[in-house]
């Protein structure tokens, strides 16, 4: 309906193309990006950089997620400057990031592990914290200790919460990227907006749009679907 | 590690008796306390108790609620600190506890699996569960277990490891009661098999007089009576039964009540699993 609306809109010079594509274009222009291979090969380049801030982010957060967690001095330590850390919002660290990385890859790909390293870190951490102490105590009677109690027993105990989180960090992520990918650069989604800016083709901003709003959405069922085969043992309050 | 199979070097398990004879003293006790303490701030929960549990004996534990029994059964377990204090323990102990605390994201068998080490660890542990009648839910998730079910996978996962001390806290409290009678039978089935001295701390004491060589009353941080049950298992609420009812309320400070759970007690034992 509103497609339609929006499409008559364009028809009759009622919305012009300098403020917005018509659908019809927009959806020539995806055809056209994707055939020629420009859009799959800037959508890899977002992809890459995402995955490589999320990974380090995942490192970082379980490392010190599970430092906090699993001890008092660790918490200690760590839990204070996590929360410092949440106070200062992560996009405001972008100039910052740029006076000390340049204008590589290198700041967007720390722009992006550090915005979702939070995410992934507090959920964990109130993971391992909400752990069933009673279920630890059974496994320890049963010889279970150290890294054995860990593996076996806590972090499956705090894998839905960490999913949370990831999920969470999967969203954020995008968020960066949209930001990150304005700093000056030479391939990606951001690349192709700005060019796409620089000569006014909405049509072309629209696909980039309607493409982080699919990454959004992938992201989620990406998540979703390694949650079902890891807590597959839970009983579900709504029937799959 | 390999958890060491613990020997039955102090009975002939083919040639059990009915009533297993009372600890002799040149028998080794797999389980000694002198004069043990426990206190958690002020509050002196076990003050200077003697205890001492022959290998392969039945020893029911009574008391009041908060008189200290699960912290007895927390030493012998080696779950809470005992200082410098003299505690003898078979080196192989399991734990039942009153709510099966079976870890919900592994597989019924792999709970009772949980902690071994050797290689045919599966095997072990369906032959665990055969034995509890529960071959056929090796692979189910516990939160699809009923509570007797997941009670019973939590027995398996006591004796597969063979334990020398078996400590049952208050396993059958949350079971129905035919769900319970079936549940004693399997626990003297299952003790018959493998022999383990047994301390299981129970409120009912129809069911401490009906499973066990030995109960004792705890009250005061110490052992404040003991009965040994001298009758043929299945043991029948007969009048020697009553009596030692009796006295064991009587010890627990209740004024007896005529035996209304006779019919209970009564029920046929043998093969009631399943
Ligand atoms: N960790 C603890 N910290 C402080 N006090 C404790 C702790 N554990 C037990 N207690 C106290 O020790 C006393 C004995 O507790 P325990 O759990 O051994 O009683 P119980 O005989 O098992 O009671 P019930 O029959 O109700 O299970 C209680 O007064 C309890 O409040
Ligand atoms: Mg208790």
């Amino acid at each position: 309906m509103l497609l339609a609306l929006w499409e008559l809109g364009s028809r009759f010079g009622l919305i012009p193309e300098r403020v917005l594509a018509a659908p019809s274009t927009v959806a020539e222009t995806f055809w056209a990006l994707t055939v020629s291979g420009e859009l799959p090969a800037n959508l890899l380049v977002s992809l890459a950089r995402a995955a490589a801030g999320l990974a380090i982010a995942l490192a970082v957060a379980v490392s010190l997620g599970l430092l906090a967690g699993l001890s008092r001095w660790g918490e200690t330590v760590v839990d204070p400057l996590m929360q410092i850390k949440r106070t200062i919002p992560s996009l405001a660290l972008t100039p910052l990031f740029i006076v000390w990385f340049g204008i590589g890859e290198t700041p967007k790909i720390a722009l992006i592990a550090v915005a979702t390293t939070f995410p992934i870190y507090l959920n964990l951490f109130a993971g391992v914290r909400g752990i069933d102490v009673r279920l630890v105590e059974a496994a320890r009677s049963f010889g279970l200790s150290g890294w054995s109690l860990v593996r076996e027993v806590i972090l499956p105990g705090a894998l839905p919460s960490f999913f949370v989180g990831l999920r969470y960090a999967l969203g954020v992520s995008v968020l960066v990227l949209v930001v990150a990918e304005q700093i000056n650069a030479q391939a990606g989604l951001g690349h192709l907006i700005n060019n796409a800016r620089d000569f006014m083709r909405t049509d072309i901003i629209v696909v980039c749009l309607l493409v982080y709003a699919l990454l959004g959405l992938g992201a989620d069922a990406l998540v979703r679907t390694l949650e079902r085969r890891a807590l597959a043992w839970r009983p579900s309050l709504v029937e799959q | 590690m390999v958890q060491p199979r613990i020997r039955r070097r102090a009975f002939d398990t083919a040639a059990v008796p009915a009533v297993a004879p009372s600890a002799s003293p040149s028998i080794a006790p797999a389980v000694k306390l002198n004069g043990f303490v426990r206190q958690f701030g002020e509050n002196r929960v076990i003050d200077g108790l003697d205890l001492s549990i022959a290998p392969g004996e039945f020893v029911a534990l009574l008391g009041a609620s908060g008189s200290g029994k699960t912290t007895l059964l927390r030493t012998l377990a080696g779950l809470d600190p005992v200082g410098d204090q003299d505690v003898t323990t078979p080196s192989t102990r399991a734990v039942v506890f009153q709510d099966a605390r079976l870890l919900p994201w592994k597989k019924v068998w792999r709970n009772v699996a949980l902690g071994l080490k050797d290689k045919d660890v599966r095997a072990r542990a369906e032959a665990a569960l055969k034995e509890v009648g529960l071959g056929h839910r090796l692979d189910a998730w516990p939160s699809t277990l009923s509570g007797g079910e997941a009670q019973r996978t939590a027995l398996a996962r006591a004796l597969v490891r063979e334990p020398g001390l078996l400590l049952l806290d208050e396993p059958f409290a949350a079971l129905d009661a035919l769900t319970r009678l079936k549940m004693h039978d399997l626990v003297l089935n299952l003790w018959n098999e493998h022999r383990p001295a047994v301390l299981l701390v129970t409120h009912d004491v129809d069911e401490a007089i009906s499973l066990a060589d030995r109960v004792l009353v705890l009250n005061k941080g110490r052992i404040a009576a003991e009965e040994h049950i001298a009758l043929e298992r299945p043991r029948a609420p007969d009048a020697r039964f009553q009596a030692i009812r009796r006295r064991l309320l009587g010890h627990l400070g209740v004024e007896a009540p005529a035996s209304h759970e006779g019919a209970l007690i009564a029920f046929p034992t043998g093969e009631a699993v399943q």
